[in-house]
């Protein structure tokens, strides 16, 4: 396939995810500029790759590589959040702590729910944006995140129930 | 299974990825188990609450065009590499007038896209009474009126609606009343009669059906909750819950059968 036929291709199928590129990149750069800059990277790497591209999921496809991107500019810009040490497991007895009254959630506005989720570490984060903000399955997300299933489960557990430690927390001291 | 062990299953039932025999097996232990039940609620509200709260960023407008000639610039340099971008003026011409088309097509497309994915009117309502539902669940606020007996809930809504809504009376057929409470949906006051089957709630709504009133049933499911409408009795009715289609539909046969039936 020639290249003219090619970018059109392109344009035609990668460049409608624009959305859910940037909304990827802004929740795991936390910031409008760095956001922009990984996004642009990224489309010339899916451009580069696009030739490899046999079809299937293209939404998939790209944001597998814009995370991966903002995994690069992580390294390089923000190596310290990579290096929070987190722990997968479940402790028995969060449960209580991590279960507010249902009451309480509903005063967790836009802004509170922002802060909760920009709080929370890079690798909880990005799970939680790609099954509720960008409403992947389990499988979409695992190809994304390079995770196993079952890594994918335990972390979005692990990130609900931080999500909802913090939530409490803060809700509770705006009492 | 034990709570200890639904910790984490509890995440994956609600995102409905559990396989088969875990899920029932949640399902038993939640009919059985108040605590993980307030648990599982609890998850889903922060599911809704995540879900409902525009937390998404929008790209800013002018990122689409640096994109796109950024690509554009590397797929020219790709062109040049192939040694024919600047062969012929003919080709060169052919490339653009191909590209400009492809340009415009693709700018129809994205013009499109909110259309396609944005939500409708329909659609809108959908949310609008799905968040009444969730709403009246999160805030504790089921009920203005807690009563099991439809003759304590029916003349409570009266002065309080132009309208006197049906209250069925369903606690033989295994849906009893919780109560009433005043809400506002469409931009309308309307009637909303709380039941519950085992751990799930339903909200339904009633209100006056106008007078050219589409009596057609509709179902829709959203963000995991159920949805049936109709009319009957010259009521619009919405029935909301997270209670599987099956039993929904029951209740809303139910309610179409008492309805009718002349007030006791």
């Amino acid at each position: 396939m020639d290249t003219a036929s090619q970018h059109a291709r392109f344009e035609h199928t990668v460049l409608p995810h624009l959305p859910s590129a940037y909304n990827v990149a802004r929740w795991l750069t936390r910031d409008d500029h760095d956001a922009e800059d990984v996004v642009q990277e990224a489309y010339l790497r899916a451009w580069k790759f696009f030739g490899g591209f046999s079809g299937g999921e293209s939404r998939t496809w790209l944001l597998t590589i814009v995370r991966n991107t903002c995994y690069t500019w992580l390294h390089q810009n923000r190596a310290h959040e990579l290096t929070v040490v987190f722990d997968e497991e479940i402790h028995s007895g969060a449960s209580e702590s991590a279960n507010p009254e249902t009451l309480l959630l509903h005063r967790a506005n836009q802004q509170v729910l922002r802060d909760a989720l920009e709080a929370l570490p890079v690798a909880f984060r990005e799970v939680v944006v790609l099954r509720e903000l960008e409403g992947l399955s389990y499988k979409e997300i695992a190809a994304i995140a390079d995770l196993p299933l079952g890594t994918v489960m335990s972390r979005l557990a692990r990130a609900r129930a931080r999500l909802l430690e913090w939530l409490t927390t803060r809700l509770h001291t705006e009492v | 299974m034990r709570c200890e062990e639904t910790q984490e299953l509890l995440s994956g039932y609600v995102d409905e990825a559990l396989d088969r025999v875990r899920h029932r097996e949640m399902a038993q232990h939640l009919d059985t188990c108040l605590q993980c039940a307030r648990a599982y609620s609890t998850q889903q509200a922060l599911r809704s609450a995540l879900r409902t709260s525009a937390l998404s960023w929008t790209p800013p407008v002018h990122l689409e065009k640096r994109v796109r000639s950024a690509v554009r610039r590397a797929s020219r340099a790709d062109t040049r590499a192939e040694g024919w971008g600047w062969l012929s003026e003919g080709w060169g011409w052919r490339w653009l007038s191909v590209g400009a088309g492809l340009a415009v097509i693709v700018l129809l497309v994205w013009q499109r896209l909110p259309v396609w994915t944005g939500p409708g009117a329909q659609e809108s309502f959908l949310q609008e009474v799905v968040s009444s539902h969730v709403r009246s669940l999160m805030a504790n606020h089921v009920t203005d009126v807690a009563s099991s007996d439809q003759h304590t809930v029916k003349p409570w809504f009266e002065g309080k609606l132009p309208f006197a809504p049906p209250v069925p009376d369903m606690a033989a057929q295994g849906f009893p009343l919780v109560g009433g409470r005043l809400d506002y949906l469409g931009n309308r006051p309307v009637a909303a009669l709380v039941y519950h089957r085992q751990q799930h709630f339903i909200n339904l709504f009633l209100w006056p059906a106008p007078p050219d009133g589409d009596h057609g049933v509709t179902r829709h499911t959203r963000h995991g909750y159920h949805l049936i409408s109709g009319t009957t009795a010259d009521m619009t009715y919405w029935a909301v819950s997270n209670l599987n289609m099956r039993e929904l539909q029951e209740f809303v046969s139910l309610v179409q059968q008492q309805a009718m039936a002349p007030s006791p």
